[in-house]
């Protein structure tokens, strides 16, 4: 029963929070583009006049374009296969009746409390490290050489530590998921004498396919701005130059605005991509 | 099904996951013990798990050496600051959404939360910009702000989606028993709200906590807070893997502890309320 008087006032309330977000998007967006245009370069001569789409054809046309877009779909890529393959077996097992469940879930679910810069740089040094650290250990114990991991194999390591901090909130949504899932229909199978990988194929993963989806989606979104993990680590070289770290660079190391600014419109329209998806099941659940 | 069949199973399923539990947790775990350790024994060969002589040393030296009580305390004003800032301005924005909604409150929703999905590199240049030109550049105030409008459509959706959960009758009845907006918003809303808001308040302090972008490349000395004390341990030379690990607990240990608590916050919160 809202009435003329409740909905003005409702607006009102609304206003803030719309008026915020509204200038947080436009004012940046707006400078990113009118930077884009332009030659501007604030450590040698600043604004050196519009240049229309000139920045837009050097970023990708540039030598680093294209290896910057393979690691960023290899990260992207090879984190969701990792956390989604995990994170269905592992939501499915911490979903059995077992003792000591709450402090297994606390042990899974850690990781993602860790903040970028520390786990990026304990697996580096401590786990990492082709002297000292405990992989080192470990391969010299099975008598193999040690790899330096960052170096030789760079991709894969920041798969990996990526992989170990998005794995809990891949588990975590998942065995939210599947708890919802009505047992009585899974025992009824298993009466029925239904193998195990039947009951994954017919039940289960149907009932997941959409946790799955929103998982990947959301992911998708954060794993494509991922940017202290290589900051630390790498630096960006070795292959693992990711678009947003090459947007970074252009921006602040090599003060290259406009070039680095039509990076970002590039950046902008993925994200945006993705996000299109993302919105309309959300927007679905939102009419249900 | 007999008894024993499922203690055996469970024996199974418990023996399993605690493995993996163990495995994933291990670099955390790994990380506090090497933090008691010396320097010498924390580069052991073979590394020493338990049988070391624990120590303090690494703690009072971080402490002393980088000053980190300076850095906890730019992260707590920056995530405290940020969050309690954004629920301020949320509330009211997510009660009206939720109690009087439009046709247009589900396009606000959705477009508040495309504003999230905007990546931060894109916009670096001209916030950096506009930091140096307002003097904001490295302040705590500037990262109050920056970090309050990242995460404000997460603030606006899951306190909407707690606020929807409470039932409508209960307002018609507190309407028709004649009590004002302002009882109302009082004495029936608030108390059913606060578990929602408290929820709230806890995964957007985690999440400004951990926040490693907009943090690293805004603050330089006065303002930075942990993320930027760790970053600060990435130079190779004088690395020592017993102060980076006392380092690293000291940082992570306060968050940790508040995340335990937060679990079904986290699905509710990252996931826009599409799975709860």
């Amino acid at each position: 029963m809202a009435t003329q008087h409740s909905r003005s006032v409702a607006r009102l309330m609304m206003a803030p929070a719309v008026v915020l977000l509204l200038g947080w998007m436009l004012v940046p967006l707006t400078m990113t583009l009118y930077f884009s245009f332009k030659k501007y370069l604030p450590l040698r001569g600043g604004d050196l006049g519009w240049v229309g789409f000139d920045n837009y054809v050097r970023f990708v046309s540039s030598s680093s374009f294209w290896p910057a877009v393979q690691a960023t779909l290899m990260i992207v890529g090879g984190v969701l296969v990792i956390t989604v393959v995990l994170g269905v077996l592992l939501a499915m097992l911490l979903d059995q009746p077992m003792w000591g469940q709450g402090v297994v879930r606390i042990l899974v679910i850690a990781p993602f409390f860790v903040m970028p810069t520390v786990s990026a740089l304990v697996w580096k040094n401590m786990f990492m490290d082709p002297v000292n650290g405990l992989l080192a250990h470990l391969w010299r114990f099975f008598g193999a050489e040690p790899i330096s991991w960052l170096s030789e194999a760079s991709m894969t390591s920041i798969i990996m530590i990526v992989s170990w901090q998005w794995l809990p909130f891949a588990t975590l949504i998942l065995l939210t998921a599947i708890q919802s899932l009505d047992s009585e229909q899974l025992e009824a199978a298993e009466m029925d004498g239904a193998p195990v990988l039947k009951r994954f194929y017919h039940i289960i993963l149907p009932h997941l396919s959409r946790a799955i989806t929103i998982v990947i989606l959301i992911q998708t979104i954060f794993l494509l701005s991922i940017f202290a993990e290589i900051f630390v680590t790498t630096g960006g070289a070795f292959g693992t130059r990711t678009l947003t770290y090459l947007i970074f660079q252009r921006v602040l190391e090599s003060q290259n605005v406009g070039l680095g600014s039509a990076g970002g419109v590039y950046a902008i329209i993925l994200a945006n991509i993705v996000a299109i998806f993302l919105m309309r099941i959300v927007g679905k659940n939102l009419d249900a | 099904m007999t008894r024993a069949v499922t203690t055996r199973r469970k024996s199974l399923n418990t023996a399993l996951a605690w493995a993996v539990g163990l495995v994933i947790f291990f670099p955390i775990l790994w990380t506090i013990l090497t933090s008691f350790k010396t320097e010498a024994q924390a580069i052991a060969s073979p590394p020493l798990f338990l049988n070391f002589d624990w120590t303090l040393e690494n703690y009072a030296i971080v402490q002393e050496r980088s000053d980190y009580m300076r850095f906890l305390w730019n992260s707590v004003i920056i995530a405290g600051g940020s969050t309690i800032l954004g629920v301020i301005i949320a509330v009211p924005a997510a009660w009206a959404m939720a109690f009087v909604p439009s046709k247009r409150t589900k396009d606000i929703l959705l477009w508040m939360l495309s504003t999230k999905m905007l990546p931060a590199v894109g916009v670096l240049y001209p916030i950096y910009l506009l930091f140096i030109r307002l003097g904001l550049l490295d302040t705590r105030g500037g990262l109050v702000v920056v970090l309050m409008l990242i995460n404000l459509p997460i603030i606006v959706w899951m306190l909407y989606t707690y606020f929807r959960e409470i039932p409508g009758e209960i307002l018609e009845a507190a309407r028709m028993d004649g009590a004002t907006l302002k009882e109302e918003i009082l004495y029936v809303l608030t108390p059913m709200a606060i578990p929602g808001i408290a929820s709230t308040v806890l995964l957007n302090f985690i999440l400004a906590w951990n926040e490693a972008f907009w943090t690293l490349n805004l603050t330089a000395v006065d303002a930075a807070p942990l993320t930027a004390f760790i970053a600060s341990y990435s130079s190779p030379e004088g690395l020592f893997f017993a102060k980076l690990s006392a380092a690293s607990t000291m940082a992570i240990a306060p968050i940790l502890i508040l995340g335990w608590f937060s679990q079904k916050q986290l699905v509710r919160g990252l996931t826009f309320g599409a799975v709860k």
